[in-house]
């Protein structure tokens, strides 16, 4: 059995310590926001945080997890309303979506560490996670988007 | 059990509809004639008799059955948007339902050639309007004041002397026992409040919070896991294996021998079953699986393109001729003989292919990333003797289709898996099997031929040399693929006199299916670079040279936008402008694209410009996003991918030997869209074909550079 802590609610799995975090994320604990894309850390679409860092689930196993904190796109905010996912909804991001889990769990690390990113900022942050429909420029202008409604709130705290 | 009765529960249960409710759909009829509009009470009858498409219970709520899929191209939006207007009630009020596999109900329901709203709209429109004037009437009768004094609002019937109010669902119950108006009356354009806005697209929330349920995030109660290792040649079956190792992994429950039928033939692989995807795929790896490869050809890259440069020698089936190009070119002086190269490519939608099957006796069960619902239906009841009404095809949203979710061999693959297994089964294709296992898009080569005669195009001859989608399963071809002048603009003809098409037959055993925009991806690339050739053959500017040879009004209008807004005759010395148009499932874009050198030296993309005319439209911002997209994905057809094949097999296996774009990689796209009254064309595909012709023109411009062979390298040329 393996201690999770996932979205702030304990789990005790039975999975073998080497499965990836991505597929007890998914087949054992049942949450599919988190995707599976690549299999090989090549496309981001299974990014999650642990302890607050963006890794690949998808690569990261789940022993390496045991103990810490998790948190998946469910978990990211309670009603939708983290900045990204506002800011994604504005600018209209999504086409097919499948990416998007893991685009905003890398732009809400980016937005953290990075309360005014350039340009250049976004790309580099953002050059892991791939988007077939090819979302790329929304994305942007939805960082950016989300980096105002973060210093909004800051401000208004 | 009846197999009507199933049906009918299920429907019942997929649409939520309890009690008094307001149903309408079109009487099912024979293609080419006129359907009525049917009005009724009773969804179970419906259910059966019609093609219902609107749903209104006693709350008010709206159930709109789509019968199309979502996989990016946001007609699931559209849809609603069109809806809500014709009924006027607020789009947060519908309720948007995929609709089960179900020909006999909704139609064709096969999600490609960007067909969903223009396949549609002027039906869906009719039955929205005929909702709201039923709910009119049916209020008017209540109050027994004149129809014609009252309108309809937000969801409510409003008397408009006495201000009285009625909400629609306190009229379904009436408003169903009433018969369908004829000469229902639509809005016109300038009354629209929906149509024609960026409103915002009603499944982006769910695809922020992880709620949007794909296929692979299905699961259904007892539903087990697989992995194939499929033979890695197309047409490869099994000779032997020893699962002896894959069956000590914990969580492995079952290893079997299943078959997948591609087109008319059968390949191979060994499936491995388990209670976790992760379990499965371990258990793969620890197969040992001899192959038998024998009766079939085992291609290398090169020796398809060299078979189809030979056959471009030969004439070919006479797909469309007008004039006599063969005997201007003969005699011409001023003659070009060129020829094109395009690969074959993966569709590498983010969700790979998957699909879960539910195999019981004398009924299956299907969830899945679907484009064509009820072809899967068809194919799977056939195959497995099972009555059709059993068969129930139910469509997730797509995670990326591209046309490889529109084939068959996937659901087919998971059925066989279940019934031989007695379980629920979820079959996830790994991004490794996504890539190598095709279907692709096929690499197809073309030759062009062309004469300037005083400054003018004389006569223009093309030929293309690639294998067909239509005939892959059909070796004895015949005809030239009806596909053979997708992309090239009808109005060309009427300006050039002498020009012909010709379709070499060419068939090797690799799988193709329909890719983003289809024939018009590799077509246009040839075509268009081909009268850019011609314009510069002629000293022509090629946006000039288009004006001279599309007549047509609404080319005029195109190009004309086009050189508006990309400031093409004031362009820098140091800047390459390149321009293309393409016509694509009845919408014509025209591309420019902008590029120059960096200080390292290699040439790089500043800007693409994209003109869109698709004539009637839902909604701006969703064709923005398809022609960016398609942008996106033009890019890197063009610029970086090609599957390639050595000893039969394929050599790319997932995103880091088959790169995707990335942020780092893309130029600002700005997109227009000509606003006009035609009758509405594709929107999801047409974006794509223009890019690459208007990129290597553009590189030719800056250059002097002809590039006839996609993909190539950027940081070379």
């Amino acid at each position: 059995m393996i201690s999770l802590n996932v979205n702030q609610k304990a789990y005790q799995v039975d999975a073998d310590p080497n499965m990836p975090l991505l597929w007890v994320i998914r087949d054992i604990i049942g949450l599919t926001g988190t995707k599976y894309g690549c299999g090989v850390a090549q496309c981001g679409a299974c990014t999650v945080h642990l302890n607050g860092e963006a890794v690949r689930s998808c690569v990261t196993k789940v022993s390496r997890a045991e103990g810490q904190k998790v948190v998946t796109i469910e978990g990211l905010s309670n009603n939708n309303d983290h900045p990204a996912q506002v800011a994604w909804n504005e600018e209209n991001v999504p086409q097919c979506g499948y990416c998007h889990s893991g685009q905003i769990m890398s732009a809400a690390v980016l937005l953290r560490e990075n309360p005014n990113p350039s340009d250049e900022d976004i790309d580099s942050a953002m050059a892991g996670n791939i988007c077939r429909c090819g979302t790329y420029l929304r994305i942007r202008k939805a960082i950016h988007s989300a980096a105002e409604l973060q210093r909004k709130e800051l401000s208004s705290r | 059990m009846s197999t009507g009765t199933v049906s009918r529960r299920n429907f019942l249960r997929t649409t939520g509809i309890t009690g008094a409710a307001l149903c309408l759909g079109f009487s099912f009829v024979a293609d080419g004639k006129e359907n009525e509009v049917i009005v009724t009470t009773d969804a179970e009858q419906s259910a059966l008799e019609l093609n219902a498409w609107i749903k209104i219970d006693s709350n008010g709520l709206v159930t709109l059955i789509d019968h199309r899929a979502e996989m990016g191209q946001g007609s699931y939006q559209s849809v609603a948007q069109m809806l809500a207007e014709e009924l006027e009630v607020n789009l947060k009020d519908v309720n948007v339902v995929f609709a089960q596999g179900d020909p006999k109900k909704y139609g064709g329901q096969i999600t490609g050639g960007s067909s969903t709203i223009r396949g549609s709209y002027k039906k869906l429109l009719k039955l929205s309007a005929t909702a709201r004037e039923v709910l009119i009437t049916a209020a008017a009768n209540k109050w027994k004041a004149p129809a014609t004094e009252c309108y309809a609002e937000s969801g409510m019937v409003i008397h408009k002397p006495s201000g009285k109010k009625l909400h629609y669902g306190e009229l379904v119950a009436d408003a169903s026992k009433l018969e369908a108006p004829k000469n229902i009356v639509l809005k016109k354009r300038s009354d629209y409040k929906l149509i024609g806005k960026p409103l915002h697209r009603k499944d982006t929330p769910m695809k922020t919070n992880g709620a949007a349920i794909f296929g692979l995030d299905k699961k259904l109660p007892g539903m087990l896991y697989a992995v194939v290792e499929r033979n890695p040649r197309f047409r490869g079956k099994v000779k032997s294996f020893d699962d002896t190792a894959a069956k000590k992994v914990p969580g492995v429950t079952q290893v079997i021998v299943v078959k997948m039928e591609v087109f008319n033939t059968i390949r191979e692989g060994v499936a491995v079953i388990a209670n976790s995807t992760w379990a499965a795929m371990q258990g793969r790896k620890a197969l040992k699986i001899t192959w038998d490869d024998t009766g079939f050809e085992h291609m290398d890259t090169a020796e398809v393109y060299l078979r189809q440069q030979q056959e471009l020698k030969k004439e070919g089936l006479s797909f469309k001729k007008q004039g006599d190009p063969d005997g201007i070119l003969a005699t011409a002086t001023k003659v070009l003989d060129v020829v094109y190269q395009t690969p074959y490519q993966a569709h590498s939608a983010m969700e790979p292919v998957n699909c879960i099957a539910h195999y019981q006796k004398d009924k299956v069960e299907i969830w899945g990333p679907i484009q064509a619902p009820d072809w899967v239906q068809g194919d799977i009841s056939k195959k497995f003797n099972v009555p059709i009404d059993n068969v129930r095809v139910n469509m997730t949203f797509l995670g990326g289709g591209f046309g490889r979710k529109a084939f068959l061999d996937y659901p087919y693959e998971a059925t066989m898996i279940s019934k031989q297994i007695g379980a629920p089964v979820q079959v996830i294709w790994t991004r490794e099997d996504d890539t190598t296992q095709g279907p692709y898009r096929a690499g197809i080569s073309y030759r062009a031929q062309g004469a300037i005669t005083n400054g003018e195009i004389s006569a223009v001859k093309f030929r293309m040399a690639g294998q067909n989608i239509d005939h892959w399963s059909n070796p004895k071809r015949g005809v030239p693929n009806d596909s053979t002048t997708e992309g090239f603009l009808a109005p060309y003809f009427e300006s050039i006199k002498n020009i012909s098409f010709a379709d070499v037959p060419f068939e090797i055993p690799i799988p193709n299916m329909w890719w983003r925009s289809v024939y018009a991806s590799t077509n246009g690339f040839a075509y268009e670079s081909f009268v850019n050739e011609l314009a510069h053959e002629a000293g022509k500017d090629p946006l000039d040279f288009r004006r001279t040879y599309l007549k047509d009004e609404r080319c005029q209008k195109l190009i004309d936008k086009l050189e508006e807004i990309s400031g093409w005759k004031s362009r820098k010395k140091n800047e390459g402008y390149g321009v293309a148009i393409t016509e694509c499932f009845a919408s014509t874009v025209g591309q420019i694209v902008k590029v120059s050198r960096s200080i390292d030296g290699k040439v790089k993309i500043d800007k693409v410009w994209a003109v869109m005319d698709c004539g009637w439209y839902v909604n701006p911002d969703i064709i923005k996003a398809q022609i960016e997209g398609s942008v996106v994905m033009a890019l890197g057809a063009a610029t970086i991918h090609e599957i390639t094949f050595k000893d039969g097999m394929v050599q790319q296996k997932n995103f880091y030997d088959y790169p995707m774009p990335r942020i780092t990689d893309i130029p600002p796209i700005e997109v227009h869209i000509i606003d006009n009254d035609a009758d509405a064309g594709g929107v999801g595909e047409p974006g794509l074909p223009a890019f690459s012709p208007a990129l290597t023109a553009a590189i030719f411009d800056l250059t002097g550079k002809r590039i006839r062979k996609l993909p190539f390298n950027m940081a070379t040329v």
